[in-house]
């Protein structure tokens, strides 16, 4: 007997009712977090592994093979030490013994059981309706009975318009059928559409042969004497002659096997926001569930209830689901509409419409409190992702709403080469420049490795993984390959897989409980790893000493390289040496330094970068401490999150249009901000009068000067996406310049969240916000800019604290001896 | 391995900072010597299988280092990233004696 069998005698058992997608997914996520605790058995009624039932439309269209939407293989559950019963469907659950039974006899006992039913759909009552070929579009087997019914039938019926019905028309037709789809309704998809786009989606599909009648009510399927389908009889005495009949006019959940056991139902399997019901041994998850009132029948929603109940069944006991925002693709390639929350609107509610019928167009927005309601987008739906992560977020979209129809790609974003359209993309075209990412390689990993996430997308892909401007384009591709968008929000999103508190969580905490090391940040907070990650260690060691100055000690093991060893990594491991030379400028001296260095240490590369400043390249690591002593400059923190440099232009004393002195007011400010760190790099520009030589429009803190004073600008940004600055206020003197400059980083250095640059910090709170902070209230902007001065007192050059021997070893390699 | 390997005296552990790391330095590529939280001792080839990044740079975690170049994540003891990336840094022996590191080669 091995060890494993042994510790298996003390594992508690969990049964999963349900092979489908939620169940599974909360065993996988529960193996992650704890794949010791449970021996679990799956009892599932389809004689197949879990899958991925999303995809069966486009297998129905012929566009996939039943072999490339297996999600987990028989393999998978056996390396995992799961007991499978395929083909089996529990008829009881015994509560009192603890244990299911299948109908087969099949047993199992339980510690926990976990039900994920799923959903049956909806036959509507009409005679006729247990003929063959009327058949309803749930599985594997629903899908091969169409796709043989397509080979010797000629006319198919939908009855529905909705997602289902038309993926499934769209999939007979395809296959050679002639179909007409059936619907109640006014139009099409009446639960995701308004009627124009509704309108517009019909006439797409009537261009590829596919039939309508709307606003008619099925009577009765009508027999051909042999047990078979022979057409479709309305209300109105209309028939219609077919051989194959698809119901697809809603789903119910689940719910037979948890009512006969006694647990409480209404719509669905009542749940907690734990997903616990009524018997505190028993979870459910999935299009089963009822959560407050509502049961979901997408992707999306049912895996974070996963995520949750895993937690729970970890007994880690700290996550809630507290329900979801929907949005919904149609799954028909080459047919694009979108749509998310209340797109209908109403009172209360505003419209913004754009409307181009005989272009395919059609867009809506519904607006409420200057908040976005909902989106409904036909033709062009590039930018639903990003409209739906405004509606999530509900952030203010008051300053956007000019620009707000033309999409994000008006406000500056865009992928490589300008693509802003996934759609409109070929296979070879690259998504990710920075790791060389193509559209064809995300689709392809998407579908073979059943990716449902952005984050699973960008660790097994790269794409959106470095500089994450791609990131909008990987949401498209992901949404238009499963249908639906799955991400959670920044708010609740955990900082990395070692825990599942938010960034926000961790900074409170730290600052509630006085938290001043990493290891009291991960003994409070419990987390999962001995000593976290290169994500959340880095992010961590800039709250403590960003929320504790001179209290909190930094711990460079907790740092990225670059700022391990304050200078930047090359791809061959050397590093770059930039010294600082505020504003720009620098002395004869100094450059003859910098010129022997170059010399004396062989540096390959001596390069004038884009901040004013000469970068030394190629340098090697056990040569860095003496060129820094060499050099006799200070550090210019350019590889850093932290503060980067302060451009400045010519200005008053040269130049014949400055008004003030810029190249002054640039050394001042890069003196008071020496040594800070920050969320992100901060990047500071000064122009001495409006033509702007030293680009201050894109920089995070950007300062114009004007006859009168000085302008100031934040959250601008000239990286890949680039971010116009806004204007915050104008202030007379060069003493106002760095007060209201230093409030405003201060604030930011308190409030964002680690990575996020000033543009990203004041798209989350809004301009208002931070005007009303910083400019209105005369009292918050001083005690801002005292508490940063105070941050940044004293603190040590890092180079000239190295060269006088701080953590040597570092740079010193060991050498064998021969 | 056996006992005819040759083990070579590199440092006290105390030369190695906690989570940190020391390059030795060799013809044939230098090995990367980590020292994990609790002060135990790994070392690996110091290129990354992925594209070669110096390993010895990165920030230990755990039983794993992440690569400074593109965050691989390789684990110490064997050598192999994890999941889902695929592929292997070489792993040589370690130990301590009497709070010196020995190593292998
Ligand atoms: C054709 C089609 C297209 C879809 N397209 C999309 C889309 O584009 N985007 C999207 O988000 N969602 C889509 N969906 C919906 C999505 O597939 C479901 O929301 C999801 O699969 C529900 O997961 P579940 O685990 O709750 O149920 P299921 O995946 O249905 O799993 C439930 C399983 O439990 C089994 N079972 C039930 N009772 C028992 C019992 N007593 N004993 C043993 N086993 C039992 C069932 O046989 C089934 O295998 C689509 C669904 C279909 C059918
Ligand atoms: C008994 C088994 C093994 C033997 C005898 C062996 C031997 C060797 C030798 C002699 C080298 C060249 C060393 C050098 O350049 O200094 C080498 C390199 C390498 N080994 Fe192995 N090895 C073995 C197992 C493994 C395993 C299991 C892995 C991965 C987990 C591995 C990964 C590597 C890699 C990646 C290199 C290339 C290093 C480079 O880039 O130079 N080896 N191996
Ligand atoms: S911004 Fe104005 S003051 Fe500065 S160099 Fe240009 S023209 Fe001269
Ligand atoms: S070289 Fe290590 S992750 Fe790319």
């Amino acid at each position: 007997m091995d060890m494993a069998e042994l510790q298996g005698k003390t594992r508690q058992k969990l049964v999963v009712v349900g092979n489908g997608m939620a169940g599974i997914r909360t065993v996988e996520e529960l193996l992650g977090l704890a794949p010791e605790m449970y021996d679990i058995t799956v009892f599932g009624a389809e004689p197949h592994p879990n899958y991925n039932r999303i995809l069966l439309s486009p297998v129905l269209a012929g566009e996939q093979d039943f072999k490339d939407i297996i999600l987990n293989s028989v393999e998978w559950y056996a390396e995992h030490g799961i007991t499978l019963h395929m083909g089996k469907n529990v008829a009881t659950i015994d509560r009192v013994r603890r244990k299911v039974i299948a109908e087969d006899g099949t047993e199992a006992a339980y510690d926990r059981l976990l039900l994920a039913t799923g959903s049956t759909p909806f036959i509507l009552p009409v005679p006729g309706k247990a003929l063959d070929g009327v058949i309803s579009y749930r599985d594997i087997r629903d899908t091969e009975l169409m796709m043989d019914a397509a080979k010797t039938k000629r006319q198919a019926v939908v009855i529905g318009g909705g997602l289902l019905g038309l993926e499934a028309a769209n999939g007979l037709k395809l296959r050679g059928m002639e179909v007409t789809v059936v619907h109640l309704g006014d139009w099409l998809l009446d639960r995701q559409l308004d009627d124009v786009a509704g309108d517009l989606l019909r006439r797409a599909l009537e261009e590829r042969g596919i039939g309508f009648l709307l606003g008619k009510q099925t009577a009765a399927i009508l027999d051909d004497g042999q047990g078979g389908v022979a057409g479709v009889r309305f209300s109105d005495g209309e028939v219609l002659d077919a051989q194959l009949v698809v119901m697809a006019v809603g789903i119910r959940p689940n719910t037979a096997l948890a009512e006969s056991c006694g647990l409480y139902c209404e719509r669905g399997i009542v749940v907690s926001d734990a997903l616990q019901t009524y018997d505190p041994r028993v979870y459910a998850v999935g299009e089963c569930v009822s959560h407050r009132g509502v049961a979901y029948g997408l992707v999306a929603p049912l895996f974070e209830q996963a995520k949750v109940c895993a937690n729970h069944l970890a007994q880690l006991g700290i996550g809630r689901y507290q329900g979801s925002v929907l949005s919904t693709k149609l799954k028909v390639t080459g047919i694009d509409l979108f749509s998310a929350g209340d797109f209908m609107g109403g009172e209360g509610m505003e419209d913004i419409v754009l409307s181009d019928p005989a272009g395919g167009v059609y867009k809506k927005l519904v607006l409420k409190d200057d908040k976005l309601a909902g989106v409904c987008l036909y033709g062009d739906t590039a930018d639903g992702a990003w409209y739906f992560k405004l509606l999530r977020e509900g952030r203010s979209v008051a300053e956007l709403r000019d620009t707000l129809m033309f999409g994000e790609s008006t406000i500056g974003d865009a992928g490589v080469q300008g693509q802003s359209k996934a759609a409109s993309m070929k296979d070879s075209d690259e998504v990710c420049g920075c790791n060389g990412v193509c559209k064809g390689s995300i689709v392809k990993t998407i579908k073979d490795k059943g990716l449902f996430t952005l984050d699973e997308v960008k660790k097994h892909t790269k794409a959106a993984s470095s500089c994450g401007s791609c990131s909008g384009l990987v949401e498209q591709i992901l949404m238009s390959v499963v249908g639906t968008d799955f991400q959670e929000t920044p708010k609740t999103k955990a900082v990395c897989g070692c825990t599942e508190r938010s960034h926000g969580e961790v900074r409170k905490a730290i600052r509630e409980q006085h938290l001043l090391t990493h290891a009291e940040v991960f003994h409070f907070l419990e987390w999962r790893t001995p000593n976290g990650c290169a994500t959340c260690r880095p992010a961590i060691n800039y709250y403590l000493l960003s929320s504790w100055p001179h209290e909190a000690v930094d711990d460079p093991q907790s740092r990225f390289v670059n700022e391990r060893v304050h200078a930047n990594i090359q791809k061959d491991g050397t590093f770059s040496v930039i010294p600082q030379m505020k504003g720009g400028v620098t002395t004869a001296s100094e450059l003859r330094r910098i010129a022997d260095v170059a010399d004396k240490y062989q540096v390959p590369m001596v390069k004038v970068t884009g901040g004013q400043r000469i970068d030394l390249l190629g340098v090697k690591k056990e040569d860095l401490v003496n060129v820094w002593q060499d050099l006799g400059m200070q550090s210019g923190h350019a590889y850093g999150k932290s503060i980067r440099t302060v451009k400045t232009c010519v200005g008053s004393e040269f130049c014949r249009f400055g008004t003030q002195n810029s190249t002054q007011m640039g050394i001042d400010l890069e003196t008071m901000l020496a040594n800070m760190w920050s969320p992100h790099k901060v990047k500071l520009a000064v122009s001495g009068c409006p033509r702007n030589c030293a680009e201050a429009g894109i920089k995070d803190v950007g300062v114009i000067a004007v006859d009168s004073g000085w302008e100031l600008y934040v959250g601008g940004n000239g990286g890949i996406k680039t971010e116009v600055a806004q204007f915050l206020c104008k202030v007379k003197t060069a003493e106002e310049v760095k007060e209201y400059s230093g409030a405003f980083l201060q604030l930011y250095r308190e409030e964002a969240y680690y990575l996020d640059r000033s543009v990203h910090y004041i798209a989350r709170v809004g301009l208002e916000y931070i005007k009303a902070k910083v400019v209105a209230d005369a009292a918050t902007r001083q005690a801002l800019y005292q508490r940063l001065l105070f941050s940044l007192q004293g603190l040590p050059d890092p180079w000239a604290a190295r060269i006088a021997g701080s953590q040597k070893n570092e740079f010193i390699p060991i050498k064998l001896q021969a | 391995m056996t006992d005819s390997q040759h083990w070579v005296h590199i440092c006290a552990l105390t030369d190695i900072p906690p989570q940190g790391s020391r390059v030795v330095e060799r013809a044939s590529g230098n090995v990367a010597v980590f020292r994990t939280h609790d002060d135990q001792v790994f070392a690996l080839l110091d290129r990354c299988p992925h594209k070669g990044g110096p390993l010895s740079q990165g920030i230990v975690h755990g039983h794993g280092v992440t690569c400074p170049l593109h965050s691989w994540q390789i684990d110490l003891a064997s050598g192999e990233a994890r999941a889902p990336d695929q592929g292997c840094a070489r792993h040589f022996p370690v130990k301590l004696e009497q709070g010196m590191v020995l190593l292998a080669l």
